[in-house]
């Protein structure tokens, strides 16, 4: 008779809560009473109890963190990196939650789904940052993006939602076969599928065959498919556009900032050896995003779509670090997704508040004379464009200046200069908006006054960024013990 | 041994002449059915092999799902096969000259099959010994101990498919008239019985 022995599951503690209440919360709201003013009030509940849920799981993700730990026959990991990057995930998707419920009402698609969507997807992006095995990888990837193609196109009437859901299911599916290819391919070459495994046998190995580098390429298409980075971004303009707003709130920050952790642990985990092999890779995808990204966003007229371009080029930044491949280059990234965390929340909050009558309006025009008629959010949104921009002191200055060091130390002149160039072109467009907003003429007045919920969002976030200077050290050393756990490894 | 010599030649003849019929039924429905013996046949054969699970495995899944998903198609939709294969005679060279380009290109694959010898040793979950343990009881304990992870994680995907399937296409609709069985239950003959009394000749 075989023996019973009860695995290990306190390392997957938070990502076990958060599934149960998930389906919890799912049966709670299937067996509310039907009817149009019940559903409204069951999405109300089911929403407020998810960003408590949230919570919770935040906080146990900080209880279990610590030590490097093992579970599920090593596939699954946890370790200060993981920690790091869940803190910012369960952050961004609680955010996202609180400012959509007011959207979800006034827009007649309160319905209970929505949230739990949202907790089934951040568990996804969970089990992607602590996947430590390449199938574990693939699940938590297709549960995260699964739940994604489903909310973008929550809005089922609206012909531009189901368009983006179909988009991005389309090309996503496309991405996830490239991934799977380059897995397999991966799996032939080495016999393996674990991280550590594969780790072992590059260690000190001679020269990788072709068929594994192209198994690697192939892994890093399909990822860089997730992080919208060039030439793989086709698809974020049309899905931000028209995926409803809060929808794109959420898609700006959490699955990014999840696949860009993803990226790092595979990239520096099985394949840190094999460095020079993917580096010239790493290299050009950042510079095409950060051209892209500046370029293409100077002549669009809907914030939403100037917004997709912006977070392009936002992840070629933060790829500078990944091409530095060490961990000064990878704290830089850590840096420079929490503080675009804060700053797209906060822009997207402000986006949120962009509603004439019972319409939101989209364009950048419409924003015109904004401080006249919101003095608040049309500062808290110079705010953001400034820190977007990387003027100093704000929080944005800070996280291109991390990610340029490191490109300077690890020699990699070309791509810093680059980068610096393309953000001055990138500036211009965000100072455009500064500039609608306090010199063109007030035309139509946007309504007043703004959510609570929002004006939360929005006073939080700004003063992250406005204050951020004053007390660095607490993200600084999160990202640095982050980083360095990730080396150590 | 010549028990199952004798089994083996019947199961694949069988399993060989059912499959020439599926091609060469007129009718649709008995081509479904002549399928449905194959994959019993085919299933005959994995026991055979000491492969029961995958011969369970067919039964349940090939026959029990995909054949009478088969089976509806054809019935559910009106194609004319006698249409269809009209122009058989007229296609069949060049066909037959793809099947042989196919056949080549397998066999010059086969013949330069190697295994890496890394990809040996490295293996994530080795196969147990054949004596220890029936092939049912390896699959569940590499799925449901070893992979449990990813059995729940797959798992997941599924329930948020079913969620995308009915939040997607779902809808509340208005004044449809639904059987409410308990409702039938409930009523009772003196609420919806009235009880008359008509004069003769005169009606109500």
């Amino acid at each position: 008779m075989p023996s019973a022995n009860v695995p290990n599951l306190i390392p997957a503690l938070p990502e076990l809560f958060l599934a149960f209440i998930a389906m919890a919360l799912l049966m709670l709201g299937v067996f509310q009473k039907g009817g149009v003013r019940e559903d409204s009030r069951t999405a109300r509940l089911i929403s407020s109890l998810s960003v408590v849920t949230l919570a919770l799981t935040l906080l146990l993700v900080m209880t279990v963190s610590g030590t490097r730990m093992l579970a599920f026959n090593n596939l699954f990991i946890t370790d200060s990196f993981a920690t790091f990057t869940k803190v910012m995930v369960l952050l961004a998707s609680g955010v996202s939650i609180v400012i959509s419920r007011e959207y979800m009402q006034r827009q007649d698609m309160a319905r209970f789904e929505y949230p739990v969507l949202i907790l089934l997807a951040t568990l996804g992006m969970m089990m992607m940052i602590s996947a430590n095995d390449l199938i574990a990888l693939y699940l938590g990837l297709e549960l995260q993006s699964l739940s994604l193609y489903v909310i973008a196109a929550f809005q089922r009437d609206d012909t531009r939602s189901t368009e983006a859901g179909v988009k991005y299911f389309v090309l996503g599916a496309l991405a996830s076969g490239m991934l799977l290819y380059g897995a397999s391919l991966v799996y032939g070459f080495v016999g393996t599928t674990n991280f550590d495994g594969l780790a072992a046998q590059f260690h000190g190995a001679g020269a990788p065959s072709v068929g594994l580098i192209v198994g690697i390429v192939f892994i890093l298409a399909g990822l860089a498919f997730k992080v919208s980075a060039v030439p793989f971004h086709m698809w974020t303009p049309d899905v931000y556009e028209g995926a409803p707003t809060p929808v794109t709130a959420f898609f700006s920050v959490a699955p990014k900032i999840a696949a860009v952790a993803l990226l790092l642990r595979v990239m520096i985990g099985p394949f840190g050896e094999l460095v020079a092999q993917w580096q010239q890779i790493v290299v050009f995808i950042s510079i095409a995003s950060m051209v892209l990204g500046a370029f293409a966003a100077i002549n669009q007229t809907n914030i939403k779509r100037l917004m997709a371009y912006s977070s392009i080029g936002h992840i070629g930044y933060a790829l500078i670090g990944l091409a530095a491949g060490d961990a000064v280059g990878l704290r830089g990234v850590l840096i420079y997704m929490a503080i675009y965390l804060f700053m797209n929340l906060g822009t997207f909050a402000c986006i949120l508040c962009m509603r004439r009558g019972d319409r939101m309006v989209e364009n950048i025009s419409d924003l015109a004379g904004l401080a006249k008629s919101h003095p608040l959010v049309a500062l808290a949104l110079s705010i953001f464009m400034f820190s977007m921009s990387g003027i100093p002191p704000l929080a944005g200055f800070f996280a291109k200046f991390y990610i340029f060091l490191a490109a300077i130390q690890a020699e990699l002149y070309a791509l810093a200069i680059l980068g610096v160039l393309s953000s001055v072109v990138a500036a211009f467009y965000y100072l455009r908006i500064v500039k609608v907003m306090y010199f063109d003429d007030l035309v139509e007045t946007l309504n007043k006054p703004i959510d609570r919920d929002i004006g939360v969002v929005l006073v939080g976030t700004s003063l992250a960024i406005v204050l951020f200077f004053i007390y660095p050290s607490p993200l600084l050393s999160g990202a640095q013990a982050a980083a360095a756990a990730l080396f150590a490894g | 041994m010549i028990l199952q010599a004798l089994a083996f030649y019947l199961f694949s003849f069988v399993a060989v002449a059912a499959a020439v019929m599926v091609i060469s039924a007129r009718n649709p429905v008995h081509s479904v059915l002549f399928l449905i013996l194959a994959f019993f046949n085919g299933a005959g054969l994995f026991v055979l092999l000491g492969a029961e699970f995958l011969a369970m495995i067919l039964v349940v899944v090939y026959v029990g799902a995909v054949a009478v998903l088969f089976m509806f198609v054809v019935m559910m939709l009106d194609i004319n096969f006698v249409e269809l294969r009209q122009g058989f005679l007229q296609y069949l060279p060049i066909g037959g000259v793809v099947g042989l380009v196919l056949l080549a290109e397998l066999l010059v694959i086969a013949g330069g099959w190697t295994l890496a010898p890394e990809a040996a040793s490295g293996g994530a979950a080795p196969a147990p010994a054949p004596e220890t343990l029936s092939n049912t009881q390896a699959l569940g304990e590499l799925l449901y101990t070893h992979y449990i992870y990813l059995f729940q994680g797959a798992g997941l995907i599924l329930l948020v498919a079913m969620i995308g399937a009915i939040v997607l296409t779902h809808r509340h609709r208005e004044g449809v008239r639904k059987q409410r069985i308990g409702d039938q239950l409930r009523r009772r003959a003196e609420e919806t019985v009235k009880l008359r009394k008509v004069p003769t000749g005169k009606g109500i």
